[in-house]
C-alpha cells in the first residue's frame, strides 16, 4: 500500500465530508437542526451527474447540484421556521424525499460517464516533502475549494458582524430579535446555505473524486457522517475538517487491510471473502459512533453545547418548551 | 405581505382524519407529476399499486404478509416517537431480531427436532432478546452519556447488516450462497395455508401467525400506553420534558426501558419474518420495513390501532412497488407522503393567516379571535392530537 496515495485519496474523501459538515454548522449555528443532509447530498450528486452527463459542461453540473440542494435546503427552511414544524421529522423527511427521488431520477446513469471537475498540482506547494504530494498534488479543483472554505467559514462565523448575527439568532433568538436582527430571515438564508453546501457535497462525490452514480450507495450514509462530525467537532468548522479528512483517511486504510495477505506472519483474517471482513467494513460506523461520544462527553464537560436554540422554532412574544 | 400562522383555539374534530387523507392524495398527485416527467405512466402505475395489492384474495395475502413486519416495526417507531425519542434504528433491531430468531434453530441452541409449540416461543423471545440489546445500545448513551440517538441508531443499522452478512455469509451459509439453510418446518409460524385441507377456501394464502403477533402487540401498546401510569409517564415526557421533570418523573430509565421495548418490538418482527415468511436468513432480508415504519408511525400520529391500518397501506406499496419502474417510486412516495403529511400537521395546529403588514405576533388581532366565550379550557385543544 502506498500510504501517500490513500492520504491523498482521503483528503478528497474528506472534501466531501467538510462541505456538508460545514454546511450542516452554518444551519445549526442559526438555531436549525437539517437530518436531511443525506437526501440533499444524494440529490446534489444525482443533479450534477445527469447534468453534467447531458451538456458535458461539468461546472454546469456542480451550479445544478448546488442549486438543487439550495431548493431542498429552501423547503426544510419554510417548514420548519415559517410553518414551524417539527425540524427532525422534517429533516427526516427531506433525507427520504431525496434517496427516493435521485433513485427515480438517477435510473438508468449507474454505467454512464461524464467529464469530470478540472485537477490541479499547485506548484512549488505541491514539492513539500509529504504533506505536498498528499495536499497539492493532482486534486480535484474542489479540493482546494475546501481548503479555503475552512478558514474562511470560522472567520465568517467567529469574527464578523454578521457571524454575531447568526451565532445570536442561534444563541438568542428573542435577544437578537431586540436588537433588530430578522430572525427567521436570517434562519432561512443559513439553511438555505447549508443545501447549497450539502448540495456541492454529493456533485464534488460524482463530479469530482470518485465520478459515477451509484444509486443511494453514491452517497452511502456520508450525509450522517457528517452530522456526527457536527457533534464531534463542537460546531467549529476547522474541527469539523479536520475530523472529516481524519476519518477519510483511516476508513481507506482500514478496508485496505482486505489486500494484505498477511498479518504479524499469520494469514490475514480480512481477505474478502473470508466472514471475518465483515468485522472491517462496520469499522467506519463504529468509528463515528465513538466520535459523536466523544463529542458530546467533551461539549458537556466544556458546557460548549449545540446552540442554545437549537430544533426550537422562533416565535416572537413566545418561550420555547 | 406576510403570512402568519395563528394557533388554533379548537380544532373540530373531522379536521385532522380529512386533512390526513388530503395529504396522502397530495402526495400522489405530486408523485405522479414527476412519474409523468420522467416518462411513466403514473396512471397505470397507481393503478398497478392498487389491483396488485387489493386485487384479489391472493394478493390481499400478500399485502398482509408485507404489512406483519410493517406493523411490529411501526409500533415499534410509534411507541419510541410517542416520548419523542427518535429510535431511527428499527431496521437494524429488525435484523437482529431475525438473527436472534435464527440462531435457536442454526447453532443450534435447542436439540434437532424439538417440537414447535416449544421452538417458535424461543425464537420469539431470542429474537425480541436480540432486538431490544439493540435498542438498548442507543438508550443507554443516550441516557447516560447525552448522545444523540438518530446518529447512533442508524450507525447500528449499518452495523446490523454487515453482521448479518458476517453469518450468512461465513458460518451459517449454505454452500456458498448468502443465505442459510431452511429452518425446518417446526421453526415455521403457522400459515393460513396450512388448514387448507380443511378450508379449502385458503389455499395457497400465505398469511401467517406474525400478523396476529402484531394486532396483539398494537391492543398492549394501546393499553399501555393509553391505560397505565407508566405509559402516561411517556405520553408526559413527550409532551413536555420540563413537566415530566418537575413531576419527579426519572425520563432517563423510561428512555432506556422504552429503547428497550421499541428494540423488542422490531425484533419480533425480524423473528416474525424469517419464522413466517422466508424461513431463513438472507442477506437483504428486509426490503426497507425499519425505515418504512417511520412513515407509517408518522401517519398513524403515533397510535397504535392506527399503525395497522398505515402499516397495510405502505405493505401494499412495498409489494406492488416492486414491480413497478423506475425502482425508485415506492421510496419516492413515501419521501412525498411524509412531507405532505407534516404540512397537514401544520394546518391541524395553525390557522394561515395571509395578510398586509403588521407584526408576526403570535397573538391574534382581536377581529380575528374567534367568539370569546367559544375559548375552551386548555386541555380541550388536545382534542385529535394526544
Amino acid at each position: 500500500m502506498d500510504l501517500g496515495l490513500i492520504a491523498a485519496a482521503g483528503v478528497a474523501t474528506g472534501t466531501v465530508l467538510l462541505f456538508a459538515a460545514i454546511g450542516e454548522i452554518f444551519a445549526e449555528r442559526a438555531g436549525v437542526l437539517n437530518l436531511g443532509v443525506e437526501g440533499m447530498m444524494l440529490m446534489g450528486a444525482v443533479a450534477g451527474f445527469s447534468t453534467t452527463l447531458s451538456t458535458g459542461n461539468p461546472w454546469l453540473g456542480l451550479v445544478a447540484a448546488m442549486t438543487v440542494g439550495g431548493l431542498l435546503g429552501l423547503l426544510h427552511g419554510i417548514v420548519t421556521i415559517h410553518l414551524r414544524a417539527d425540524q427532525v421529522v422534517s429533516g427526516l423527511a427531506l433525507t427520504f424525499l431525496g434517496t427516493g427521488l435521485a433513485r427515480v431520477l438517477g435510473e438508468g446513469l449507474t454505467n454512464a460517464n461524464v467529464e469530470r471537475l478540472p485537477a490541479l498540482t499547485i506548484p512549488l506547494l505541491a514539492d513539500v516533502p509529504i504533506a505536498g504530494p498528499i495536499l497539492f498534488h493532482n486534486q480535484s479543483i474542489l479540493v482546494y475549494v475546501g481548503f479555503l472554505l475552512v478558514p474562511a467559514a470560522w472567520f465568517w462565523i467567529e469574527k464578523t458582524r454578521p457571524g454575531l448575527h447568526l451565532r445570536a439568532v442561534g444563541e438568542s433568538p428573542a435577544a437578537a430579535d431586540a436588537q433588530g436582527i430578522g430572525v427567521q430571515r436570517l434562519r432561512l438564508i443559513y439553511v438555505v446555505v447549508g443545501g447549497v453546501l450539502a448540495g456541492l457535497a454529493g456533485a464534488t462525490i460524482t463530479i469530482a473524486v470518485s465520478p459515477g452514480w451509484f444509486g443511494d450507495q453514491t452517497v452511502n450514509g456520508k450525509g450522517w457522517i457528517a452530522i456526527g462530525l457536527v457533534i464531534f467537532a463542537r460546531w467549529n468548522p476547522i474541527r469539523a475538517a479536520l475530523g472529516g479528512y481524519l476519518f477519510a483517511a483511516i476508513t481507506p486504510w482500514i478496508l485496505g487491510l482486505q489486500g494484505v495477505q498477511t498479518i504479524l506472519g499469520a494469514e490475514n483474517p480480512f481477505l474478502p471473502g473470508r466472514s471475518a471482513t465483515f468485522f472491517l467494513e462496520m469499522l467506519p460506523y463504529l468509528f463515528v459512533i465513538a466520535v459523536v461520544i466523544v463529542g458530546s462527553r467533551s461539549a458537556a464537560r466544556r458546557r460548549i453545547g449545540a446552540p442554545a436554540a437549537l430544533g426550537i422554532p422562533y416565535v416572537r412574544g413566545e418561550r420555547g418548551h | 405581505v406576510t403570512i402568519r400562522l395563528e394557533p388554533r383555539l379548537t380544532t373540530p374534530r373531522w379536521l385532522s382524519p380529512v386533512l390526513t387523507l388530503g395529504a396522502i392524495v397530495v402526495a400522489l398527485v405530486i408523485s405522479g407529476a414527476i412519474i409523468a416527467l420522467v416518462g411513466g405512466d403514473p396512471i397505470a402505475s397507481y393503478l398497478h399499486i392498487l389491483n396488485a395489492s387489493f386485487g384479489s384474495v391472493g394478493v390481499l395475502s400478500d399485502t398482509l404478509v408485507k404489512a406483519t413486519p410493517l406493523i411490529l416495526t411501526g409500533l415499534a417507531c410509534a411507541l419510541a416517537f410517542r416520548m419523542r425519542l427518535w429510535n431511527i434504528g428499527a431496521e437494524g433491531q429488525f435484523l437482529l431480531g431475525a438473527w436472534g430468531a435464527s440462531a435457536v434453530v442454526l447453532f443450534p441452541l435447542v436439540p434437532v427436532g424439538t417440537p414447535g409449540i416449544i421452538l417458535i416461543p424461543l425464537m420469539m423471545i431470542a429474537g425480541m432478546v436480540a432486538g431490544g440489546l439493540w435498542g438498548l445500545i442507543p438508550g443507554v448513551l443516550r441516557a447516560r452519556l447525552g448522545v444523540n440517538e438518530i446518529i447512533t441508531t442508524l450507525m447500528l443499522n449499518y452495523i446490523a447488516l454487515f453482521w448479518i452478512q458476517f453469518w450468512v455469509f461465513g458460518a451459517w451459509s449454505e454452500s456458498g450462497f448468502q443465505q442459510t439453510r431452511t429452518f425446518p418446518t417446526q421453526a415455521w409460524l403457522p400459515r393460513l395455508s396450512d388448514v387448507a385441507d380443511a378450508v379449502p377456501a385458503v389455499r395457497g394464502l400465505p398469511v401467517h401467525l406474525g400478523l396476529i403477533f402484531g394486532l396483539v402487540a398494537a391492543g398492549l401498546l394501546w393499553l399501555f400506553l393509553e391505560r397505565s401510569r407508566f405509559g402516561y409517564e411517556i405520553r408526559l415526557i413527550g409532551d413536555s420534558p420540563r413537566a415530566a421533570r418537575y413531576a419527579g418523573i426519572d425520563i432517563g430509565r423510561r428512555l432506556v426501558i422504552v429503547f428497550a421495548i421499541s428494540g423488542a418490538l422490531a425484533g419480533l418482527a425480524g423473528m416474525s419474518e424469517v419464522s413466517g415468511s422466508v424461513h431463513r436468513l438472507q442477506d437483504h432480508i428486509s426490503p426497507g420495513y425499519g425505515f418504512t415504519a417511520v412513515i407509517v408511525a408518522y401517519l398513524a400520529k403515533f397510535r397504535p390501532g392506527r399503525v395497522v391500518v398505515a402499516a397495510v397501506l405502505f405493505g401494499a406499496l412495498i409489494l406492488a412497488g416492486r414491480e413497478i419502474q423506475p425502482s425508485g417510486v415506492p421510496a419516492m412516495i413515501q419521501g412525498i407522503i411524509l412531507f405532505t403529511l407534516i404540512l397537514s400537521d401544520v394546518l391541524v395546529r395553525y390557522r394561515i393567516r395571509i395578510g398586509r403588514g403588521g407584526p408576526a405576533v403570535a397573538v391574534p388581532p382581536p377581529g380575528a379571535t374567534p367568539p370569546a366565550v367559544a375559548v375552551p379550557p386548555p386541555g380541550a385543544t388536545q382534542q385529535g392530537g394526544g
